[in-house]
C-alpha cells in the first residue's frame, strides 16, 4: 500500500492529482490524506484528514510514503523505517507562502530512502524504482551518528 | 531518543514534560516538568522553580536539551551551577532557530542546529541531524 499526505494545514491538489493519475497503472492499494484540497480523487481511496493514531497504523502498513516535503512527513517516516518520496510545494503555484520546502528538500536529497520529485511527471518511474517489499531497517544515518559523535566530544570535552 | 546513545557512558537522568513520552521509551522516573511557552508566564515560573529544582538536586555536570522553554529554563539553571550546557535545536525548525534556540544561542555553551544552511560555524553550529 502506498499512503499520500499532504500534511494537515493545505491542501496540494497538485501532488493528488498526480497520484490519481498514475493509480490506476501503479496496480497497488493507495490511501490519499488531501486536507482541504479542491480536487477529489477518482482512482484512489481517500479522507480529507486522518487523526494521529489511525495515520501511524496506516504508515505501519505502507511499504511507502509520497508526501508534500513537510519536515513532519519526513520524521514519520524515518521513525517508522519507511521510504518517503517527496514534492515540494512550490510558491509560484500558490501551494505555500514561500518556496522553503524547495530548500528542505534539497537538503534532505543525500539521504537514504528519500526520493525527491519536482513534477508530478517523476512520480510513477520514482515509485516503481523503489523495492515493493517493505523496506529492511533503514541503518541510522551518517548525519544522526555524527551528531552523535559531537554529543559526546561535547560531554567528554566540553566543546565540539 | 534517537540521541540517547550518545550518554550510554554516563549517568543520566531524563526530564519531560510528559509521562508518555517517557514511558514510550522505557525511561523509569524521569522528572516531570510543567509544559509552558512565552504567553504564559504564570506556568512559565513554575517551570523555571521546578527546573530549578531538578537542577539542585542532580547536580549535573552537563546538562544537554533538545527544547523547548522548559529545556531553556534547565540550561540556564545548569549554568548557573556551573555545568556544561549544550542546546540542539529541533530538526523540526528547518526554516529559522526556535526563538528558545537563539536565546540558547546566549545561554549555553554550545548550540546545535540540524541544518547546515542555519549554522553560521560558530555559537550555532551544524554537526549532523537525526534524519
Amino acid at each position: 500500500m502506498i499512503l499520500v499526505t499532504v500534511g494537515t494545514q493545505l491542501g496540494f491538489d497538485r501532488l493528488i492529482e498526480g497520484m490519481d493519475q498514475i493509480a490506476l497503472t501503479l496496480k497497488e492499494p493507495i490511501i490519499a490524506q488531501i486536507g482541504d484540497g479542491s480536487f477529489i480523487p477518482q482512482n484512489m481511496e481517500y479522507h480529507r484528514n486522518i487523526a494521529a493514531p489511525e495515520f501511524e497504523e496506516l504508515v505501519g502498513r505502507a511499504r511507502l510514503i509520497v508526501a508534500h516535503a513537510g519536515i513532519g512527513s519526513v520524521l514519520t517516516a524515518r521513525r517508522m523505517n519507511r521510504p518517503i518520496v517527496l514534492i515540494p510545494r512550490c510558491a509560484s503555484l500558490g501551494e505555500h507562502r514561500n518556496d522553503h520546502q524547495i530548500a528542505t528538500a534539497k537538503q534532505l536529497n543525500s539521504l537514504d530512502e528519500i526520493y525527491i520529485v519536482q513534477s508530478t511527471l517523476e512520480l510513477q518511474s520514482v515509485i516503481e524504482k523503489i523495492p515493493t517489499s517493505i523496506a529492511t531497517r533503514l541503518q541510522a544515518s551518517s548525519d544522526a551518528r555524527k551528531l552523535r559523535q559531537a554529543i559526546k566530544g561535547f560531554i567528554n570535552f566540553g566543546h565540539i | 531518543m534517537i540521541l540517547r546513545s550518545a550518554f550510554a557512558e554516563h549517568e543520566v537522568h531524563y526530564s519531560t514534560t510528559e509521562q508518555s513520552v517517557a514511558d514510550l521509551h522505557g525511561i523509569t522516573a524521569p522528572t516531570l516538568l510543567s509544559d509552558c511557552n512565552k504567553d504564559q508566564p504564570l506556568r512559565a515560573l513554575l517551570c523555571l522553580i521546578q527546573a530549578a529544582i531538578l537542577t539542585l538536586r542532580f547536580r549535573p555536570q552537563v546538562v544537554v536539551s533538545t527544547g523547548a522553554a522548559p529545556g531553556l529554563f534547565c540550561i540556564l539553571c545548569g549554568r548557573l551551577i556551573g555545568a556544561k550546557t549544550l542546546w540542539i535545536d529541533s530538526v523540526a525548525n528547518a526554516e529559522a532557530l526556535s526563538l528558545c534556540g537563539k536565546i540558547s544561542i546566549r545561554v549555553a555553551h554550545q548550540t546545535l542546529t540540524q541544518w547546515a544552511h542555519l549554522a553560521d560555524g560558530q555559537r550555532l553550529k551544524f554537526t549532523g541531524s537525526v534524519l
